[in-house]
């Protein structure tokens, strides 16, 4: 059934009519045009459409969007600001941390909200903060050396 | 020699030989300096091009008023950094900075034909092309400077596109400057020598991939990316199982659905909405039923399937005779190594965006072969192939899936019908159901070997797949490879589509002779390195051997197994020697192999970019552990039953070793590709590697937990002195 959703995306106010069951992931992509969250599976198995709900990494795949009322959401197109990267972009980009790249808008947002709560994180609790976003290409090696280096990077100044 | 002379068309070239809309693009470039270079004119483009009848541009740059460089190709960035190595490639024999370089990829109406991206050759085949193209542009503009500055051309030479005066540096104009106001189209009688290799800067450097910054901030574009007005996303009914018919179809309760449209043409059902999670929701709402047919096989007694049941095998490689071969050895190995269906399992489905204009078919398509497309929609719609462009954005991994481009000619058929432009992106199901495997295959092999530990007999036999990789590089004076592809009365082995993935057949080959050949080093009492290097005398692979080892700090065993976990297992593929050598720590009691470190060695000549070898062998690696240790397709005849990442396994962050990769010097030889070598070896040196760990043989991959456990439940319990 349709309905009016209300939500901050980026940092900016955004309101649709929609039928609220519908999944955060096809709103974004096809109602609001943001095309950096992927589709991967459907089924919160991939990680590919990793945005953040209020600081927290979500499969956006399986969210409703009516549950986002009210919320802050924020996808890969929102993480620089003012043209500057956001530190994570910067290590992916120094360490070359991808191949084909489309399971990397995930991968920085799921770091992102693993360094929001754990700042300073082991190589294992990188790794086990990972484990569940897929990237076929390999990249992995390089995925938990750029988060490492942007750890380090983001030290003091959240 | 004047100005002028340089302003009369030498391109003699026809250009009716080009699509319509190449030929307008190259008519609307108003300016700047085009180069053509033919690919006829290049023997390294071998392969390359369509052949004598069809002259065409393998390369085609454009200088342009801002200094800029344009360069076309064919090839498509599908993550394994040919948009970072062409531009390298291309820059440095140009003598302008990397950062000039605009690559323009995939775009069958902008770039010269290619044959596809595929088996490593876009750095082997196409790249010289590139460099001798660069060379000749660069020459050009050396000529067109040398009028313009009135300085004989030997005297000039050009850095960061900048032609200058050697002997007096201030006489100097840019590649900008001659490229401004013109429009000159220029190919060379004389062809320039490329650079020797002592005077290249920017080849052989490690660079960053040039396009990670559209990845990191979501603006690189891939097909599913890509909107056009007035598009509607398709989801196709899959049927249950490959073989099955169509009995009835129901769609009536699709039509309650506010805006979706039910299209059929044959067996291609979809539906239609301008929500494409929507069009999924109502595509669960058709009704239909198959007739299955039964499961003649499935993946348990695939193999005995294929063995019982091959026709007889061709032979394709012989030498000596196995008699004579047989009578030599002292003792004779006969072992049978099974391999299992895998996915190619690109995080980015297929996908693809069909828009007609007129009698104009443009598709995006995320593909590997985007000249091979329009071919394949001209047969299917019956429209010409030259009124089709085909563009092929960034792609979301390849690995050789994305070949065959169903889902672009299920595109352009829907777009017909519903006179709308339609975007089919295959759901994660789909892309498991359609995709075109890597074969499961049997091989069995015989061999024996002298007291000397020499290996004088290999009768080799594959059930089910070719014999990539197989080809000997130990020698062997009495050998036979059979390759058995098809069933007794004719018909081919599989049940559903299988085709190339990353390295086709390598894999399983060489996880069969490597696993053969440290079965016999066991047997000859021998040390596995010393055993591969006293039947190898390829210098190339002695050398990778010796450097892979020095790196890993192999030193030979007291006894085998030794307990240490350490494994090593050689290959060749595409003519790259390639060797890993890997520790890995066995969980007897889970069954769970965890490899801590791999180091990956290879001679690839020529070293366009050693940070993009490095990921590709990090990559390469990296993926390998999936078909080694748990990734296989399960099945019940047509019935695919692994249709999520829910129970097909991909390998995760916690899996990820230590990689190492150790490059042979040698850059006096031709470049080689790498993206398929350093996947070869992996399933092989796992298995050596839990041998020597446990003393449990595994005889098929993937190794998953249960079958570590079965195999060590099953160990010989002893151990063999190596001294």
């Amino acid at each position: 059934m349709n309905e009016t959703i209300s939500f901050k995306l980026n940092d900016k106010p955004v309101s649709l009519t929609t039928d609220g069951e519908r999944k955060l992931l096809w709103v974004l992509r096809s109602d609001l045009g943001l095309t950096g969250t992927k589709y991967g599976c459907g089924k919160a198995l991939c990680g590919a459409c990793t945005v953040m709900v209020n600081n927290r990494a979500v499969r956006s795949c399986i969210v409703p969007v009516r549950s986002i009322k009210g919320k802050n959401v924020l996808t890969i197109e929102g993480l620089a600001k003012n043209g500057k990267l956001h530190p994570i972009q910067e290590a992916f980009v120094k360490h070359d941390a991808l191949q084909c790249g489309f399971c990397t808008p995930g991968m920085i947002l799921n770091a992102y909200s693993l360094l929001l709560r754990n700042p300073q994180p082991t190589r294992r609790e990188i790794i086990e903060g990972m484990e569940y976003n897929l990237c076929r290409c390999g990249a992995h090696i390089r995925i938990i050396r750029a988060i490492e280096s942007a750890a380090q990077e983001m030290k003091g100044a959240r | 020699m004047n100005e002028d002379e340089f302003r009369v068309s030498e391109y003699d070239c026809n250009t009716d030989l080009y699509p319509l809309s190449r030929r307008e693009f190259l008519q609307s470039i108003s300016s700047g300096i085009i180069i053509f270079f033919a690919v006829g004119e290049a023997s390294t483009a071998k392969g390359q091009s369509r052949g004598k009848k069809r002259p065409d541009f393998n390369a085609y740059l454009r200088i342009g008023e801002d200094g800029r460089v344009a360069c076309f190709t064919g090839k498509v960035e599908l993550g394994q950094g040919a948009m970072t190595s062409l531009a390298q490639t291309l820059a440095d024999e140009l003598d302008v900075p990397l950062e000039s370089v605009d690559m323009v990829m995939g775009d069958t109406a902008l770039c010269p034909y290619d044959a596809g991206t595929w088996g490593s050759q876009t750095t082997p085949r196409f790249g010289p092309v590139l460099r001798a193209a660069g060379a000749e542009a660069r020459a050009v503009l050396v000529g067109l400077a040398a009028v313009r500055l009135k300085v004989p051309k030997d005297r000039l030479d050009v850095k960061d596109g900048v032609v200058f005066d050697k002997t007096q540096k201030r006489r100097k104009v840019t590649y900008a400057q001659l490229a401004k106001g013109k429009r000159i189209e220029r190919r060379l009688e004389q062809k320039p020598q490329v650079k020797a290799v002592s005077e290249l800067n920017i080849i052989g450097k490690p660079h960053n991939r040039i396009d990670a910054l559209e990845h990191v901030t979501g603006k690189a574009r891939f097909t599913g990316d890509i909107r056009v007005a007035g598009m509607v996303y398709a989801k196709v009914l899959r049927p249950p199982a490959h073989g099955a018919k169509l009995k009835s179809l129901d769609t009536s309760a699709v039509d309650k659905i506010e805006g979706a449209q039910v299209v059929r043409d044959g067996d291609l059902i979809a539906v239609l909405h301008k929500n494409p999670d929507v069009a999924e929701k109502a595509l669960t709402k058709i009704k239909a039923e198959y007739d299955v047919p039964e499961a003649r096989f499935d993946d348990k007694s695939v193999f005995d399937y294929f063995v019982d049941n091959a026709g007889d095998g061709k032979v394709t490689q012989k030498g000596g005779n196995l008699e004579s071969g047989q009578k030599l050895a002292k003792e004779v190995v006969e072992e049978t190594y099974l391999n299992g269906y895998v996915s190619h399992a690109t995080i980015e489905t297929h996908s693809a965006l069909a828009q007609f204009e007129g009698n104009n078919l443009t598709v995006w398509a995320s593909t590997q072969t985007p000249f091979r497309l329009p071919q394949q929609i001209a047969g299917e719609l019956g429209i010409p192939a030259e009124n089709i462009r085909v563009i092929a954005p960034f792609v979301g991994g390849g690995f050789g899936g994305k070949i065959y481009n169903g889902q672009a000619v299920q595109a352009a058929k829907l777009a017909k019908i519903a006179k709308r432009p339609v975007q089919l992106v295959w759901t994660r199901a789909d892309e498991f159901f359609y995709d075109a495997f890597r074969p499961a295959a049997v091989v069995k092999i015989k061999s024996g070997f002298t007291n000397s530990g020499k290996i004088v007999l290999w009768d080799y036999s594959i059930y089910g797949m070719g014999s990539r990789g197989a080809q000997l590089f130990y020698d062997v004076p009495h050998h036979r490879t059979t390759v058995s592809r098809k069933l007794r009365n004719g018909d081919g082995m599989h049940l559903f589509a299988t085709g190339a993935w990353r390295a086709p057949d390598n894999s399983t080959n060489s996880f069969a002779r490597e696993s053969h050949i440290d079965i016999m080093a066991v047997k000859a009492k021998m040390d596995p390195l010393e055993f591969r290097l006293n039947n190898v005398t390829d210098e190339r692979m002695r050398r990778v051997l010796k450097a892979g080892a020095d790196r890993f700090g192999w030193t030979p065993a007291k006894k085998a197994p030794s307990g240490r976990g350490f494994g090593i297992a050689c290959g060749s593929d595409i003519n790259v020697p390639v060797v890993l050598f890997a520790e890995v720590k066995v969980d007897e009691r889970t069954g769970k192999v965890q490899v801590k470190r791999v180091v990956c060695a290879q001679d690839l000549g020529l070293v366009i970019n050693p940070e993009g070898v490095s990921l590709q062998v990090e990559g390469g690696v990296t993926m390998g552990l999936g078909y080694a240790l748990t990734e296989e397709v399960h099945f019940k005849g047509g019935r695919i039953l692994d249709l999520s990442f829910g129970t097909y396994k991909l390998p995760r962050f916690s899996w990820a070793p230590q990689v190492e990769t150790v490059l042979i010097k040698a850059d006096d030889s031709d470049a080689k590709g790498c993206g398929e070598p350093p996947i070869i070896c992996v399933g092989g040196v796992i298995a050596n590697a839990v041998y020597d760990a446990t003393g449990a043989r595994l005889f098929q991959i993937p190794m998953t937990p249960e079958r570590v456990r079965q195999a060590l439940a099953s160990r010989a319990q002893h151990e063999v002195l190596t001294t």
